[in-house]
């Protein structure tokens, strides 16, 4: 078991953040909802990003601070890392009012 | 009710101020070279560079005038020299009057009036020079923390931002209402996404409704350019710092607004009407928030940084705390206060607060920031309306 740090802010959130930097292959213990869990992380995930901790499917919210921070653009597998290239945001989103909106729900 | 002080200058008009600058204040970007020159050659002054004051209408050109007055009523300036052009829309003349009633020493200087550069250069360092020395001789006096105005304002953020120092100034921010002071929430920009957590702590129901209608009139002008706010806003280096979207930024700046009611909702540069946490309708850009908080009468600022800012401002102390510990140390001369302990487990936030408070009142009392020391005057205003 690795002892990196890592924080989960609240207990409906699907995704943590790094307090290190985490290298990839890593096993972090995951205390989530009751229920604690071993876990593999895929990538280094850097110190402030954010992996995956639980298996997230495309168009699912992402859920930090217990708030909506986006939406799945494309499966995420638990331990990945989650950001820019698997997250897309749901506000303030110009290209998609004449585009696709379906990602948003919308 | 608890009560904290700290020393600062009475004006005329009531106000406190915790600096006592004489400002140069040009009201058109024809003058603020000489502006510029004037502060060269008289110790005491301040003054900074824009672009604006000319070929605005409407809206836009009320929005600037309100910055130009609001700059110069600011309590932390004892006196202003105006320099214009001459043949501006925003006439300096305007400006004077509008600061003359806070009753504090106003001059108006015009470059086509005193025979060019040099001429006005001249006449406004010898008004300026006076005023320096009556100033001097001003002796601060303590007040108590409910004269402050405290702008909040977050800028480079990063993943730490939420997490330390934003809930950090929260906890600042709760301490300065409960002592009768005023804390200002801005950026809306940067709200989209927690409006609703906003919304909830309005004091009534017309302060609710505002606020989803700044974040709707904001949100719209980013669809209105039919690109994803994302290409702006979180900007490159805070998706460097690992924030994704825009709501996760949101998330972690409405952290900065503590947990006390939302009085009111107050437009760009306006000054609040009521004590305790007020929202200043702003856009994210740093420089454009800061000097709207500025001009609505915020004496001082708290502005937290996860990839490290020079920001300040030409009359206001910005008092600037670091998320995370490697930053700090890495822009020592620029931060004044490092929130990353609360990351490293070495400090709890609540401590970490009352540093910030601590430093809050020796900086209003006259220790220097390291932005002041640096002369990072900043300025900037919200432009609404586009130039003719």
């Amino acid at each position: 078991m690795s002892s990196y740090r890592f924080v989960i802010l609240n207990q409906k959130d699907n995704v943590a953040t790094a307090l290190d930097d985490i290298p990839a292959g890593s096993i972090v213990k995951v205390t989530r909802q009751d229920r604690e869990y071993d876990m593999t992380i895929k990538q280094n995930i850097e110190f402030g990003h954010k992996f995956a901790i639980v298996s997230i499917k495309k168009g699912e919210d992402i859920l930090k601070y217990g708030e909506v921070i986006g939406v799945a653009s494309s499966d995420i597998a638990e331990g990945e890392h989650v950001h820019v290239h698997n997250v897309e945001g749901k506000r303030g989103r110009g290209d998609k009012e004449h585009g696709d909106r379906s990602i948003l729900g919308v | 009710m608890e009560t904290a002080q700290f020393w600062g200058y009475r004006r005329p008009d009531g106000r406190v101020g915790v600096r006592n600058h004489v400002l140069i204040l040009p009201t058109i970007v024809c003058a603020t070279q000489a502006a510029k020159q004037v502060t060269e050659l008289v110790h005491g002054t301040v003054s900074f560079i824009h672009q604006h004051g000319c070929a605005q209408v409407g809206a836009d050109y009320e929005q600037t005038f309100r910055t130009y007055v609001g700059m110069g009523t600011n309590p932390n300036v004892y006196g202003v020299v105006v320099m214009g052009l001459g043949c501006e829309t925003h006439q300096g003349r305007s400006v004077a009057q509008e600061i003359a009633k806070s009753g504090k020493p106003v001059e108006l200087v015009s470059i086509q009036n005193h025979g060019g550069t040099l001429g006005a250069i001249a006449e406004a360092a010898r008004i300026a020079a006076q005023m320096v020395q009556d100033a001097s001789a001003l002796v601060r006096e303590p007040f108590d923390v409910s004269e402050l105005i405290v702008g909040t304002e977050c800028g480079g953020s990063d993943a730490c931002s939420g997490l330390s120092a934003n809930p950090a100034v929260g906890y600042v921010s709760d301490m300065i209402v409960d002592r009768g002071g005023t804390a200002i929430l801005a950026e809306t920009t940067e709200l989209i996404g927690a409006e609703h957590l906003l919304a909830n702590r309005a004091v009534d129901d017309r302060v609710a409704k505002k606020v989803y209608e700044v974040i709707e009139a904001m949100e719209k002008r980013a669809i209105a350019m039919g690109v994803d706010i994302r290409t702006g806003n979180p900007s490159p280096g805070n998706r460097k710092g690992g924030l994704t979207t825009l709501e996760e930024k949101s998330l972690g700046a409405a952290a900065k607004a503590g947990t006390r009611p939302l009085q009111e909702l107050i437009h760009y540069a306006e000054r609040p009407t009521k004590k305790g946490l007020v929202w200043m309708d702003t856009p994210g850009h740093d420089i454009e928030q800061l000097t709207g908080m500025v001009a609505g009468g915020a004496q001082i600022v708290l502005f937290t940084s996860g990839r490290g800012t020079p920001t300040g401002s030409p009359i206001a102390p910005v008092i600037k705390i670091a998320t995370n510990t490697s930053m700090f140390e890495r822009m020592r001369e620029n931060m004044d206060i490092n929130a990353g302990t609360i990351i490293e487990g070495k400090e709890s936030l609540e401590s970490v607060g009352r540093r910030i408070f601590d430093e809050l009142l020796l900086t209003a009392s006259g220790k220097l920031t390291k932005s002041e020391i640096l002369k990072q005057h900043d300025f900037g205003i919200w432009r609404i309306g586009p130039t003719f």
